[in-house]
C-alpha cells in the first residue's frame, strides 16, 4: 500500500487492506496483552480468585464480551484456531463480530468445530464436546462475584473472600430450600474452587457446571466492565454449593429430544417453529449438526479415552438422562 | 473454674490522648476527655466469670455497659485490655480468622438492638441456621431439626419458623436471638438488655426461659441491663458501672441489700 489518499470507495473497502495494517498484532498493544496475560497467569495460580486488570476500551460495547475478547486476543498466536459461540451458537452476530476481529487482526484460522479449536470464547455455555488439555475456554463474565447475590457491597465481599467467610451465601441457600424445596438458582450457580474460593461460573446453565470439575482444559473467565479475570486450571476441584442431603441437580428435559438430531443427552432449549409449534433443540448448534450427520457421535468421539466425566452423559447412554428427574452429582 | 478473665477492658471513641483516662470517670462525672474530646466508653474494666455463673452489669444509660458487652462478644475492638477464655487464650488478641471461629462456635450474643442481632429479611429459622452454617453445618435435615429444637427450647412457635423475622413480635425476636446465641452450645453468652422494649409480662417470660436454659446448660453468662430487677433475677454477682468505670462489685444479694457506693445506693433507691 502507498500513503496516497484512497481514490474510490472500493479502495477504502478493499478487503486486502484489512488485516494487520494499522493495527498491532491481535489488535491490543503489547503492553495491554502483557497486562492481561499477567492477570491470567495470576488467576491460574490462585484458582477461583478474582484478579483485577486494566480493562481497555474495545471496538465492542462493554457487556458484549469485551473482557472475553481481551483475554482471547492476549492468548491467540498465529497457529491458533479460534471458535466463538454465543449461547451455544456460532452464528450469532456478536459471535461473528468477535470472530472477525480476531481473524482480521490476529491472522488466525477460525472454526465452528469445537474439537478443532485451540481457543474457544463463549458466552453462557460450555460446549457439549469434551475439551482437552490442548484447549482453552474463555468465558465472558457479566457479574464477577457470586456473593453479590447476597450482598451488594464489593468491599464487604472482598473481606469475605479473603477469609473464606461464605456463611451468608449458605443462609441464602437455606432460605431458598425453605421457600422452594430446592436451591432456586438456574444460571450462575455458585461453586467452591479447591475448597477455598466461592466463584461465579458466569451464566452457564447448571448443566455445564459439573464440566468445570477436574477438567483437562483451562477455563479463563474474563469480565470487561468489572475488569476482573479468574480461572480454573486443569484438574481443579470445583464443587457446586449444596447441602449434603440436597444435592446439586442439573436441568432435566423429561421425555424431550432434540427436534433436529434426536439427542437426549444434550442441553436443550425450547424454540418456536414457523407453525407456532414449540420444539426442543440442541443449544450447542455445531454439535447438533454433527449429530444430524452421525447420530452415534458421542461427546468424546474425538478422544482416545472414553471414560471422561463431562457434564451429564458423555457418550450416548441408552438409558440416558431422559425423564429421570435430574441427576444427582 | 474461671471461664472468662477480663482485664483492663478499655474502649475510647475518638483520637484519644494521654489525658483521656486521667480526666474522665465517676470522680469527674464525665466520660468525655476535656483535652481531646474523645469518649471513654469504658476503662479498666476487670472481672472474672466462672463456669455456669451469671455476672450482671448495671448502670445508667451511657455508663459503658454495651461497650463491654460488644468487646466480649468480639463485635467491637477494644482500645486496651485482654479477655482470656479458658482454652482459647486472649481472644481480643486473636487474628480475624480465630476471632470469627471463636465468635461462631464459642460465643453467643443477644443484642440490645434487634437489627444488630437478626437479619429481619431472613426467616426466623434462617437467622438461627446462620449460626449453625457458620460453624460448618452442611446437612439441611440436621439444621432443620436443630433449629426446630431451639425454637421449642426458647418457646418460639415452631410453625412460625419459616416466616420472615420481620413479622415476629418483639418478644419472639428476642427469643430467636436467644436461640441463635445458644445454637452452638457456646461457653459464654452475652445478653445486652435482654428485655428492653418488651411488655412487662413478656419480659418476665423471656427471662424465665433464659434462666431455665442457663441452668440446664450451665453456660457462663454476662447480662447487661440498666434494669436492676433483671440483674437481681438472673445474676449471681453484679458489677455497677458509672462513667465507663466499675464503681462497685459483689454478690448480687449483698450489693442490693447493702450497697457500699453512694451511686449504687441512689440506683437502688430509685427503683424500690
Ligand atoms: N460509636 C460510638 N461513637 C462514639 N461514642 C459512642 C459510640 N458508641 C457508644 N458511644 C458512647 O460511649 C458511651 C458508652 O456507651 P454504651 O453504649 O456502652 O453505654 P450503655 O451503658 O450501654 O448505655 P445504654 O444503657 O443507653 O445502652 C456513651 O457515652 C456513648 O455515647
Ligand atoms: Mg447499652
Ligand atoms: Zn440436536
Ligand atoms: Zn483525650
Amino acid at each position: 500500500m502507498t500513503d496516497a489518499e484512497p481514490e474510490s470507495l472500493e479502495e477504502l473497502h478493499d478487503p486486502s487492506s484489512e488485516g494487520l495494517e494499522g493495527y498491532n498484532y491481535a489488535y491490543l498493544d503489547e503492553h495491554t496483552k502483557r497486562e492481561v496475560r499477567r492477570a491470567t497467569l495470576k488467576a491460574i495460580s490462585i484458582p477461583g480468585h478474582q484478579v483485577p486488570y486494566a480493562s481497555r476500551a474495545m471496538p465492542l460495547a462493554r457487556g458484549w464480551g469485551t473482557g472475553g475478547i481481551q483475554a482471547s486476543l492476549s492468548l491467540l498466536g498465529p497457529d491458533d484456531v479460534f471458535k466463538v459461540i454465543d449461547q451455544g451458537s456460532d452464528a450469532s452476530v456478536n459471535a461473528a463480530n468477535i470472530r472477525r476481529l480476531a481473524e482480521t487482526t490476529a491472522d488466525i484460522e477460525t472454526t465452528t468445530d469445537t474439537t478443532a479449536a485451540s481457543v474457544i470464547q463463549t458466552r453462557h455455555r460450555i460446549p457439549e464436546e469434551v475439551l482437552t488439555d490442548d484447549q482453552i475456554l474463555v468465558l465472558q463474565v457479566p457479574v464477577t462475584d457470586a456473593l453479590r447475590r447476597v450482598d451488594g457491597s464489593d468491599d464487604r465481599n472482598r473481606t469475605r473472600h479473603a477469609h473464606a467467610d461464605y456463611s451468608k451465601m449458605w443462609v441464602a441457600l437455606y432460605e431458598s430450600v425453605v421457600q422452594w424445596g430446592e436451591v432456586d438458582i438456574g444460571a450462575r450457580y455458585p461453586v467452591m474452587v479447591e475448597g477455598r474460593y466461592l466463584m461465579d461460573p458466569s451464566p452457564i446453565p447448571r448443566w455445564d457446571v459439573p464440566k468445570l470439575h477436574d477438567a483437562d482444559n483451562l477455563f479463563v473467565f474474563a469480565a470487561g466492565r468489572e475488569a476482573r479475570i479468574y480461572a480454573i486450571p486443569p484438574h481443579t476441584d470445583v464443587e457446586p454449593l449444596a447441602f449434603e442431603d440436597r444435592s446439586f441437580r442439573v436441568e432435566h428435559f423429561d421425555e424431550e429430544a432434540c427436534d433436529a438430531c434426536g439427542s437426549t443427552d444434550t442441553f436443550l432449549t425450547e424454540v418456536e417453529g414457523e407453525d407456532g409449534e414449540r420444539r426442543f433443540a440442541c443449544n450447542d448448534t455445531s454439535f447438533c449438526e454433527k449429530r444430524q450427520r452421525n447420530s452415534d457421535c458421542a461427546k468424546d468421539d474425538h478422544l482416545e479415552r472414553s471414560d471422561i466425566a463431562w457434564g451429564p452423559g458423555t457418550g450416548i447412554d441408552p438409558n440416558g438422562f431422559v425423564g429421570d428427574g435430574g441427576e444427582d452429582i | 473454674m474461671t471461664f472468662l478473665d477480663a482485664d483492663g477492658l478499655t474502649k475510647v471513641y475518638g483520637e484519644g490522648c494521654s489525658a483521656c483516662l486521667a480526666t474522665t470517670g465517676p470522680e469527674y462525672d464525665r466520660n468525655r476527655c476535656p483535652e481531646c474530646d474523645s469518649v471513654v466508653a469504658c476503662a479498666d474494666v476487670s472481672f472474672e466469670v466462672r463456669d455456669g455463673e451469671v455476672l450482671g452489669i448495671v448502670g445508667e444509660s451511657g455508663s459503658g455497659k454495651s461497650s463491654v458487652a460488644e468487646i466480649l462478644a468480639l463485635d467491637a475492638d477494644a482500645t486496651a485490655g485482654t479477655a482470656t477464655i479458658r482454652g482459647h487464650g486472649d481472644v481480643l488478641d486473636a487474628d480475624y480468622q480465630r476471632r470469627r471461629e471463636i465468635r461462631d462456635e464459642h460465643l453467643g450474643m443477644v443484642h440490645q438492638h434487634v437489627h444488630d442481632g437478626l437479619n429481619l429479611s431472613f426467616t426466623g429459622g434462617g437467622n438461627v441456621a446462620e449460626k449453625l452454617l457458620s460453624a460448618g453445618w452442611r446437612h439441611y435435615g440436621d439444621i432443620r431439626s436443630r433449629v426446630r429444637g431451639l425454637f421449642e427450647e426458647t418457646e418460639v412457635p415452631v410453625d412460625r419458623m419459616d416466616d420472615s423475622a420481620e413479622t415476629y413480635s418483639g418478644g419472639m425476636q428476642r427469643r430467636v436471638q436467644i436461640a441463635k446465641a445458644i445454637a452452638n452450645d457456646p461457653g459464654l453468652v452475652v445478653l445486652d438488655e435482654p428485655t428492653t422494649g418488651l411488655d412487662v409480662s413478656v419480659q418476665a417470660r423471656v427471662l424465665d426461659t433464659f434462666r431455665r436454659l442457663q441452668r440446664e446448660q450451665d453456660v457462663a453468662t454476662v447480662v447487661v441491663s440498666h434494669d436492676l430487677s433483671v440483674v437481681r433475677l438472673l445474676a449471681d454477682r453484679v458489677l455497677v458501672m458509672r462513667q465507663g468505670r466499675i464503681v462497685e462489685a459483689g454478690l448480687t444479694d449483698r450489693v442490693m441489700e447493702d450497697p457500699h457506693h453512694e451511686y449504687t445506693q441512689t440506683l437502688i433507691n430509685s427503683i424500690i
